[in-house]
């Protein structure tokens, strides 16, 4: 091939060339779908020799059962090209408008540090890891993480914060139902405690989400004026105020707070971390629970999300503490370490005794928030908090000179204005509005002659003139209402007195240049996908594109406001209408809701539009949910949360379903059955091939068919819940769509529903597109959850089109039938299909090293970190074996070197079987070995250094040191330390 | 390596072991399940005076691997908690019959605690016989 025939010119091209027909010289070059799947064509017919198959479709013909493949290829269109797709994006992007926001209700301007956003937000060293529970390979993101939780308690007042949850309103419905649980505990013996009291003036989403939760638990909720409320009937076991409170007034709850602790109920404060600066925290009136938005820490509105919701309290009931949280322990060497603190409180052990289904933390944008706060330090808050309190003085000022009726001059960015005062400017709120739209500003209408202006961070000078003229403006078009115009009153903040963010980390990296490296540091602690493969079964760690990646941050999806008006919001609902009809397609239901949060979420969703449908038909005492033992628990703990009774169904060797059992189990709860949760392919990694059997049994006998989605991506273009029988699945979108893991969240978990369920899908007070959707509250605090991520699954779908989506599943078949093969010489492999090939993932049995060689699962996850890697699933789904899910996006050459390390582990472990080495003193068992300790002056192992840190060739090229040496779980969970430890402390100093 | 829980302690199935002392009971947790359980960093219990009956959930157990609830044998009024555990929960892995114990209830019905399992009856029940 010559040069010549490289440069075409497109404009000379034939015209007579028939349409469809391309000579490779003109192909796009900028196809996506062989840049996403790492095998090439070469390495597919490598690995399929080595399986003995002939081709992609004979593979997928032994491991998809024929009845429930698809009969139709999927309508997603043909793969299109990164650039050219990316320039359509633009086009898309460009009908949201932005105007300037001053709605308020927890979503903020805010000023995105450039240092933050490009080396974190846009940085796959900080998006793609997986969840922090290898710790020796996390501490960079678990000191990010302890900085969130040292930064929301300081600011609260309140000892201990978790690493974050999904959003202001589900941070208050899980208090709410803590508080549920702790009143509980301790007053066993008074049933009366059954009603949670919100004050009316907390954000309208919040309530919202309250109630759907209060509903699905049978717990009763008052919404009232939280000053006068009396409690002293005893019914109530917790109360919910809004600090500052939406209309933006600061209320001193002292007294509430006294005469809620005097009748047995606990006080939950959601709050505003900014504000929190200037005035006296929860935790100094007495508060217990603090729940907010670190939004408008540095983090995009993003039309709703994501963002890091926080909660933090007291140390009473800290094991009731729902999510993460991060503390401190020391590893092997007795240097300090960090690690997620007393797991065993989360959903995924205690299963149908769970109190809450929470799993995913918001880890990406806590660590941004928690930068934020590093990056200003205590001062530069202040600094932002009083210019944001001055703009929002002079507005005030301004607007009453302009005879505008603001009575309330207790407030910090919110100020209220009255449409109705005596003696002052009169009009409808309405009319404000759509004047204030016509000059692109949007302001919060609260009601017929109220509305509220919010300011922050990210207002300047302009758009302080553009209200103030707005304003102006209005006033000359209305009348003045007879009466004496009130005068002003000064501002009369009860100013914090307490300092905050005293610790060293707050106070360092103030100059980019440290704030750069700081960030550097951490990153460099923490093995991601940009290091190598991570093999985690169930998760799916597959490739996150950079094309999908780039419209996060494009202003255009960043800058919204969830409750902007939808004529400014068209360039969102044409990407959701598209996400929707795509997922659609390929879940093969007839609807999709973007809203919920998390795939925990979409549970709690699914299983809410199940409850809905039953009672929609006299059937509301069906309510019993068959979940097979062999499920991940968070299926149970989502039940229980939906308010359903858990029946366990039991399992073969093999992890699938006992059919007989199922029978006995359907037929003994035919009066009462609501539903079965089911994963397929199974969480075993098998494609089951019983399944629609289970969906038709479970259909016979009146209950619904809810499918976990876990393993979505085993079924993209070849089988679909809607074919296989089920009614409802919830997708992982930071699974099977691309969006990263963030080392711990964001993740979506949408909701696919057949038809009769669609008119039960989770409904939104406050969007006009969910207006026919009333049967079921809002899940979320947005209407559409986080959709500045649904740009990533969007461009996914788009770019690997339908023949490429099903070409990603098969070869994630084909990479874990190939892995399996070249392991099971070495390791049993512990489930197959009936012609003895696994899903799209599989177990890998170590339990028998344990006699022969005294060595752990977890030994062997210690060890594949001196080898530069990520351990696989470690004691799930079957205690004791590793699950490996290589997913579609790893080369031929990384799940060669994945396995070659694995064996290579295999033949240390041999070493010790055959006493050539020490059964309590040798590489597995002292695994991992941090740079500290293999150049120390001090070595006493019987094997040399070399074999600790260099066990294999590709080391030498590149080598991941972990930070820490083995880190001890038992000491941390005993000594309980979550907020960043005295500097001494840390090995820095 | 376990050793043999005391024959004089009457036991329920899930593992708490009851030792009579005229009308007070102490109540804690077998080996057998505190070598299941693995490190144990946690253990909830009851407030002094707080009521416990028979059957019943009293407190609960954190292990780094699992949490499990903690069954009375019997039904009476809490006297004394094991302080200590708060402070050092890994009493209940080193000692699990003495210094691991977890709480004295006075009992309505000393009599009661011979309802419970032997020691025989609770190893075969837990399948340890």
């Amino acid at each position: 091939m010559d040069n010549g025939q490289l440069t075409v010119d497109v404009t000379k091209r034939e015209p007579a060339a028939p349409e469809g027909a391309s000579s490779p010289e003109i192909d796009p070059i900028d196809t996506f779908v062989r840049r996403h799947i790492g095998p090439d064509a070469d390495d597919v017919r490598a690995m399929l020799e080595v399986l003995g198959v002939d081709s992609l479709d004979d593979l997928v013909d032994q491991t998809v059962p024929k009845s429930i493949r698809l009969k139709k290829p999927l309508k997603i269109g043909e793969p299109r090209g990164e650039y050219e797709l990316l320039g359509e994006l633009r086009t898309i992007a460009s009908k949201n408008k932005i105007f300037r926001s001053f709605i308020g209700m927890g979503y903020y301007g805010t000023i995105t540090p450039p240092v933050i956003q490009r080396n974190i937000l846009e940085n796959p060293g900080w998006y793609t890891q997986y969840t922090p529970y290898q710790a020796e390979i996390a501490q960079g993101r678990l000191e990010a993480l302890l900085n969130f939780q040292t930064m929301v308690s300081d600011l609260t007042g309140l000892p201990l914060a978790n690493a974050s949850l999904l959003d202001e309103a589900t941070a208050a419905a899980e208090a709410m139902t803590m508080c549920w649980h702790i009143a509980g505990a301790e007053t066993s013996n008074d049933p009366r405690k059954v009603t949670f009291f919100v004050a009316d003036d907390c954000h309208p989403q919040t309530i919202a989400v309250v109630r759907t939760r209060a509903k699905s638990q049978g717990i009763e909720v008052v919404v009232g004026d939280a000053k006068t409320a009396d409690f002293s009937s005893g019914n109530f076991f917790g109360v919910l105020v809004q600090y500052p409170s939406t209309d933006g007034r600061i209320v001193d709850y002292g007294d509430m707070i006294e005469k809620a602790h005097a009748n047995g109920a606990i006080v939950v404060y959601a709050t505003d971390l900014l504000a929190l600066t200037l005035i006296k925290p929860p935790g100094e009136f007495g508060a217990d629970i603090a729940v907010g938005s670190a939004q408008r820490f540095g983090v995009p509105m993003g039309f709703g999300g994501p963002h890091a919701a926080f909660m933090a309290m007291t140390m009473d009931h800290a094991r009731k503490m729902p999510g993460r949280i991060v503390g401190v322990s020391k590893d092997a060497q007795g240097n300090p370490a960090y690690r997620l603190a007393i797991q065993t409180r989360e959903q995924h052990i205690k299963r149908e005794k769970a109190t809450s289904n929470i799993c995913t933390a918001q880890v990406l944008l806590a660590v941004m928030a928690g930068m934020y706060a590093v990056y200003h330090g205590p001062r530069g808050l202040v600094r932002i908090a009083n210019s944001v309190h001055e703009k929002a003085r002079l507005i005030r000022k301004e607007l009453a000179e302009m005879r505008y009726c603001v009575p309330e001059n207790n407030f910090f960015d919110t100020i209220y204005v009255s449409l109705n005062g005596e003696g002052s400017i009169t009009g409808k709120a309405r009319d404000l509005i759509i004047l204030a739209q016509k000059q692109g500003v949007n302001l919060r209408q609260l009601s017929e002659t109220e509305v509220t202006i919010s300011v922050d961070e990210a207002t300047d000078e302009s758009d302080l003139d553009s209200l103030l003229l707005l304003f102006a403006g209005f006033a000359n078009s209305s009348e003045i209402a007879p009466g004496t115009h009130a005068s002003l009153e000064e501002s009369s903040l009860v100013a914090r007195q307490s300092s905050f963010l005293t610790h060293p980390v707050f106070n360092r990296y103030h100059s980019e240049t440290e704030m750069l490296r700081y960030m550097r540091t951490l990153e460099s602690r923490d093995l991601s996908l940009t290091h190598s493969m991570i093999p985690l079964g169930s998760c799916t760690m597959k490739l996150n594109g950079t094309s999908e990646m780039f419209p996060v941050t494009w202003p255009e999806f960043g800058q919204l406001h969830p409750f902007a008006p939808g004529d400014q919001t068209r360039g969102y609902q044409r990407l959701f209408k598209d996400l929707e009809k795509w997922l659609a397609n390929i879940t093969g239901f007839a609807a999709v809701s973007l809203q919920p949060n998390a795939g925990s979420q979409g549970e709690y969703a699914g299983l809410l539009a199940i409850r809905a449908y039953h009672e929609s038909r006299g059937q509301a005492h069906r309510n019993v949910c068959l979940i097979p033992v062999s499920a991940h628990g968070t299926n149970p703990s989502s039940a229980v949360v939906a308010g359903m009774k858990v029946a366990p169904v039991m399992c073969d060797a093999n992890g699938s379903i006992e059919i007989s059992d199922l029978k006995l189990k359907a037929e003994e709860h035919k009066d009462d059955l609501a539903a079965i949760m089911l994963t397929y392919p199974s969480t075993h990694g098998v494609f089951e091939e019983d399944v629609k059997e289970i969906c038709k049994i479970v259909h016979s006998h009146g209950g619904q068919v809810y499918m976990d989605g876990a393993n979505m991506n085993a079924q993209v273009g070849l089988t679909s819940p809607g074919v296989i029988g089920a009614d409802v699945c919830h997708l992982n979108l930071h699974k099977t769509f691309c969006i990263p893991h963030g080392g711990g969240g964001p993740g979506m978990g949408p909701i696919g529903v057949a038809r009769h369920l669609v008119q039960f899908l989770p409904g939104h007070p406050l969007s006009a597109q969910h207006a026919e959707l009333n049967s079921v509250g809002p899940v979320s605090a947005a209407p559409y959850g986080s959709p500045s991520i649904l740009v990533i699954p969007w461009v996914y779908i788009a770019l690997m089109g339908g023949p490429g989506l099903k070409r990603a599943t098969e070869v994630a078949i084909l990479n874990a039938n190939y892995m399996a093969a070249r392991l099971e010489k070495h390791f049993p492999i512990l489930f197959k299909g009936k012609n003895g090939r696994v899903a799209h993932e599989f177990v890998m049995d170590v339990r028998q090293f344990e006699q022969s060689a005294n060595v752990k699962a977890e030994d062997i996850a210690k060890r594949l970190m001196d080898y530069g890697f990520h351990a696989p699933t470690m004691s799930w789904p079957v205690v004791g074996t590793l699950m490996i899910e290589p997913t579609e996006s790893e080369s031929k050459a990384e799940l060669d070197r994945f396995c070659d390390a694995l064996i290579a582990i295999r033949e240390e472990i041999r070493a010790i079987e055959e006493g050539k080495a020490d059964r309590s003193d040798n590489v597995l068992k002292n695994a991992p070995h941090p740079a500290g300790v293999v150049v120390a002056d001090h070595w006493t192992h019987p094997y040399g250094r070399e074999q600790a840190a260099y066990p294999a060739a590709w080391l030498r090229q590149h080598k991941f040191w972990p930070a820490v040496g083995r880190i001890d779980n038992p000491y941390g969970d005993r000594n309980l330390v979550c907020s960043c430890p005295p500097m001494q402390m840390e090995p820095r100093s | 390596m376990s050793s043999t829980p005391p024959a004089q302690y009457r036991y329920l199935a899930s593992h708490e072991w009851h030792d009579l002392q005229g009308a007070t009971v102490t109540i804690g947790i077998t080996q057998i399940a505190a070598e299941e359980l693995t490190d144990i960093t946690y253990v909830g219990l009851p407030k002094i005076g707080a009521a416990v009956r028979a059957n019943q959930r009293f407190g609960d157990i954190e292990s780094v691997k699992a949490t499990s609830d903690l069954y009375s044998g019997v039904t009476g009024t809490v006297t004394e908690v094991n302080a200590e555990l708060a402070k050092n929960p890994g009493l209940v892995n080193s000692d699990p019959y003495k210094a691991g114990w977890m709480i004295k209830v006075k009992v309505d019905n000393p009599a009661e605690v011979q309802n419970l399992l032997s020691l025989d009856d609770y190893l075969k029940k837990t399948g340890h016989g």
